[in-house]
């Protein structure tokens, strides 16, 4: 259904590198040098108690935030400022810790908006709409029908978000970042608020996105047994530190972790 | 890109180099422009020498004249200050920025002027100092209606709405109570009743090097009254109970609703000293010249002030009104003739909107840093 | 009964992308087409013409655009009459430069000319949002409004600064000018407005629209996205300020026939453009109809209906009863429903759905 989008990194190698990053708002110190990578086609969790910098992590790829030391590297280039936009040209799509749904429009004009960037009928056509324009929309509308069937949201389509329950939104908010087509998906803490039913069907859609599409995915998430379950590999942040990188059960064993989960004072 | 590329870090950070350039560049321009002009390259018709350089030498010439420019900007700044405080007032205890404000200034001044001449017009009262009073009372009792009012039927029917309604429901007032004051005190102008306040008239006249200026006892009274009034509610708002649960109620009406802090009681405070500084303001800026609904338009141009001193801040209503004051004043004195005058009318918001573009959050405003 | 969707199954797409996906409304539009273009200058007396529709149709363009501005991206502006303002004078001076161009081009150039300044007192929105952005609007205003009366240039050196339209033809029929008709007048204006409109219709339903509205919702996520917000705000205001433009072209050659000097497009005007957006109701295009029906309406039936019903009250009295009524009226609609009176014909359409059943 997607066509395999030509891309020079091959599964397996790495795709996205953190080096050496730090962030700082003036005197407060979100991240302090923390280094690690994500390879192509995995699903990397990033976890730890609240306050370590994960979000601010995220922000970072994102290029929301610029770290004021270290770098990071996407896909081959190394950009020192990354622009938001670049972020989302570059092929990374994000959701968010506060649902960051566009609350006056519906579901569809939602994930729509998710298609603008593979949108290109310049504006004369968007004012006589009947055309060119249509077109292309009705080609995105098959698009994003595919993810609401995926998803299973078929029933709220013209629903305008800001009336959906939590879970719901958080359903849309997935079906909007993948209408981006990313090559790395980062997803900030997906399953929050959920109950169990919920959360078992954000996992199988999290697992489908990876399998079926190759996404590559970087997940915050505080829920152990989903991380464990779900991730290939997992980065420990503590108050801005990495103090584990490794496959699940190497960081379930790491002391430092276990520290750092029970709150042994140091 | 190869590892470990060893950077040195240079020697001042950026920020530093950035305040430097900021003080070398002008000095740097006024060293240019001197010797330029020195040596003749440029000389009075050149329009380089019109606007960057014949105004200063005007201003060094006549040192009168400019210390009655920043005299009168700074009155004018002042007043403007005034304005501001009601908005912030408002704005800082609910959260909504009050459009009507200005034509509440207008409003206070007409019911003060419309007691007065009820009292000694027609109930044959001796004009003065007394009568003066009572009206002044009456008015303070028609704005505590208004507050009333206002919260009865405006403000508690829209808690909780999204801001930009509460600017159009202050907004719809502004327009009521424009109709319902020109129906109810006439359209004409009024003279504000200056001498029975007990408000000092007249003018002194006081050498300066170069000179002499002209200061007009009213403007020193204004200025002294207005200075007090901002300070009173600055030590209001900082040390009383009250001025704590205005600050909460400002933060978030469901929290302090929640520790108990009844909304209506405060909003009812918070307009009706709004309608106090309206009072205050619509005297002053009454006596100076006359009470009309032309008055309506100075109002808003306290939001270049609020601008540039913050929607929330009280000393920031006086620095940004003593800057677009004077700002104000000195452009359209020096540099109003050159494009024909009449610039005061927008040099406010562009000055305002100048610093905006430097400091986004304007001068006193917190940095707004997102989280998403 | 009526008004109902049963029956009518979309087989595609496009079918449910329609702006008017239900026949009935489809026939209703064709019908108020009807008795605009034919019923209205039939049927309606020149006085009901050139005193209502005519402000009317001049007026609703602006509304239209400040509604792209405010409604669907978020940025408030209190400086649309500067922008109509900008319209006039530069249909104007095109005219009387190049008169033998028709006047119906001059009228749609005028807004590129709008769209230009727009463009740049739109520029600070990259930084600055908010409130603190409608501070670049009063600026706009302001500055442009003395540049009315400052400039002789653009009132031709007239010595009192009024200008006066002259005559245009179309056809060989008068449009514009002491001598055209009123209903030809309004003909003309209405073509604009349902040409405008429906170009308003289709970028606010597509690509465009929804950038808009991103940015108006979440500006953070919308970036995030892909969304460039510094175009998008511009793209905005140059639509939004065209609008205007054309719209104060409007104003002045079809319904005034000539302006004093810098007093048409004033603060006020500003302030009652924002008034009909925000009482039809933000973000909505029939909204802005029904606002402007609104601002234009509410003073004639005040100023020429009350005293048929016996109220005696002179025009002076009738305005500040207007502006009381225009203020109470936005209060208790705000009240009763934020959305504006858009919302009010969307339930009423719902509840006419299910007529004669409750719900």
């Amino acid at each position: 259904m997607r066509a395999p989008s030509p891309t020079d990194i091959a599964a397996g190698e790495v795709i996205l590198a953190v080096e050496n990053v730090s962030l700082a708002f003036g005197g407060v110190k979100a991240l302090t040098d923390v280094s690690f990578d994500i390879k192509k086609g995995e699903v990397r969790a990033i976890i730890g108690p609240n306050g370590a910098g994960k979000t601010s992590m995220l922000n970072c790829i994102n290029g929301f935030y610029h770290p004021t030391e270290g770098r990071i590297t996407f896909r081959g280039k190394t950009r020192p400022k990354m622009r938001p936009y670049e972020a989302a040209a570059g092929g990374i799509a994000r959701t968010f810790q506060n649902v960051a749904l566009f609350k006056g429009m519906s579901t569809l004009d939602n994930i729509m908006a998710g298609r603008t960037l593979k949108m290109n009928k310049g504006f004369f056509w968007q004012v006589l709409r009947h055309g060119p324009a249509m077109a292309e929309e009705i080609e995105h509308r098959h698009f994003v029908e595919e993810i609401i069937d995926f998803l299973e949201i078929q029933h709220i389509r013209k629903v305008p978000v800001g009336k959906l329950p939590y879970g719901l939104q958080k359903r849309v908010e997935l079906g909007r970042a993948l209408a981006m087509q990313p090559e790395v998906l980062l997803l900030d803490e997906p399953m929050a608020g959920m109950n169990l039913e919920e959360k078992e069907d954000m996992c199988r859609f999290i697992l489908d996105v990876s399998n079926q599409y190759g996404t590559t995915i970087a997940l915050i998430e505080h829920d152990m047994g989903v991380v464990m379950d779900l991730s290939d590999r997992v980065v420990v942040l503590e108050y801005g530190r990495k103090i584990a990188d490794g496959t699940p059960d190497e960081v379930k064993r790491d002391q430092a972790v276990i520290d750092a989960y029970l709150g042994v004072p140091h | 890109m190869t590892d470990a590329t060893l950077t040195a870090k240079p020697a001042l950070s950026p920020q530093q180099i950035r305040r430097i350039a900021w003080i070398a560049g002008p000095v740097l321009l006024v060293i240019v422009l001197t010797l330029l002009t020195r040596s003749g390259a440029i000389g009075p018709s050149d329009w380089t020498y019109k606007i960057l350089v014949d105004p200063f030498v005007t201003m060094w010439s006549l040192p009168d004249l400019l210390i009655q420019t920043l005299w009168e900007g700074f009155v004018a700044g002042v007043l403007y200050a005034l304005i501001a405080l009601g908005f912030v007032l408002i704005f800082k205890a609910s959260g909504v920025f009050n459009f009507a404000q200005g034509i509440m200034v207008v409003f206070a001044a007409l019911s003060l002027i419309g007691f007065y001449e009820i009292l000694v017009g027609r109930l044959g009262i001796p004009a003065g100092y007394a009568a003066a009073m009572v009206a002044l009372i009456g008015a303070l009792g028609i704005m505590l209606l208004l507050a009333v009012a206002v919260e009865r039927i405006v403000l508690r029917p829209l808690v909780n709405q999204p801001d930009i309604i509460m600017l159009m429901a202050t907004v719809g007032l502004s327009f009521f109570l424009t109709g319902f004051g020109e129906l109810a005190f006439g359209g004409n102008p009024k003279v504000m009743i200056t001498s029975a306040l007990g408000l000092p008239t007249g003018s002194s006249s006081i050498d300066v090097p170069g000179g002499r200026i002209n200061v007009q006892h009213l403007d020193v009274a204004a200025a002294v009254i207005a200075t007090i009034l901002i300070v009173s509610l600055g030590i209001f708002f900082q040390k009383t109970r009250i001025g704590r649960a205005l600050r909460a109620v400002a933060d978030s009406h469901k929290a302090a609703l929640s520790v108990g802090i009844s909304l209506n009681q405060i909003w009812i405070i918070v307009w009706f000293t709004a309608g106090i500084v309206a009072l205050v303001t619509g005297i002053m800026w009454g006596a100076r010249s006359e009470v009309s609904f032309a008055l309506e338009v100075i109002a808003l141009k306290a939001l270049p002030v609020l601008v540039l001193g913050g929607f929330t801040s009280i000393p920031g209503a006086i620095v940004g009104g003593l800057i677009i004051g004077i700002g104000e004043k000195l452009g359209e004195f020096y540099w109003g003739p050159l494009m024909g005058g009449g610039i005061e009318t927008w040099l406010a918001y562009i000055i305002a909107l100048v610093f905006l573009l430097f400091r986004p959050q304007g001068l006193f405003g917190e940095k707004i840093i997102e989280r998403i | 009964m009526f008004y109902r969707d049963a029956g009518q199954y979309k087989t595609s797409y496009a079918a449910d992308m329609a702006i008017f996906p239900l026949r009935q409304d489809r026939v209703g539009i064709a019908v108020i087409l009807l008795i605009a273009y034919l019923g209205v200058p039939l049927l309606a007396g020149d006085f009901a013409i050139s005193t209502v529709m005519l402000p009317l149709m001049a007026l609703v363009p602006a509304v239209i655009g400040l509604n792209i501005l405010t409604g669907y991206t978020g940025l408030i502006s209190l400086g649309s009459a500067g922008f109509m303002g900008v319209g006039a004078y530069a249909c104007y001076k095109l005219t009387t430069l190049f008169p033998e161009v028709n006047i119906l081009v001059w009228i749609l150039c005028s807004g590129f000319f709008s769209a230009a300044i727009g463009v740049v007192f739109g520029l600070p929105s990259l930084r600055i949002k908010g409130l603190y952005l409608a501070v670049a609007t009063l600026a706009a205003q302001f500055f442009l409004q003395w540049c009315f009366v400052r400039i002789p240039w653009l009132y031709n050196y007239n010595a009192s600064g009024a200008i006066e339209v002259p005559l245009r033809t179309l056809f060989g029929i008068p449009i514009t000018g002491p001598t055209a008709e009123v209903e030809v007048k309004y003909l003309v204006a209405l073509t604009f407005v349902v040409i405008l409109a429906w170009f308003a219709s289709n970028l606010v339903h597509g690509r465009i629209g929804r950038s808009w509205m991103a940015v108006r919702d979440m500006d953070i996520a919308a970036e995030l996205m892909g969304i460039r917000l510094l175009p998008t705000k511009l793209l905005a205001f140059a639509v939004s300020s065209f609008y205007c433009g054309v719209s104060g072209a409007l104003f002045v050659f079809i319904y005034l026939g000539g302006a004093e000097a810098g007093t048409e497009f004033s603060i006020r005007l500003s302030f009652l453009i924002l008034f009909a957006v925000i009482i039809g109701g933000l973000g909505s295009i029939i909204g802005s109809f029904f606002g402007a029906a609104f601002i234009v309406g509410l003073p004639t039936v005040l100023k020429f209906g009350l005293p048929t019903i016996g109220i005696p009250i002179t025009g002076a009295v009738a305005e500040k009863v207007v502006l009381m009524i225009i203020g109470a009226l936005t209060i208790f609609l705000l009240i009763v429903e934020p959305h504006g009176l858009a919302r009010l014909w969307q339930i009423a359409k719902q509840k006419l759905r299910v007529w004669p059943y409750p719900y």
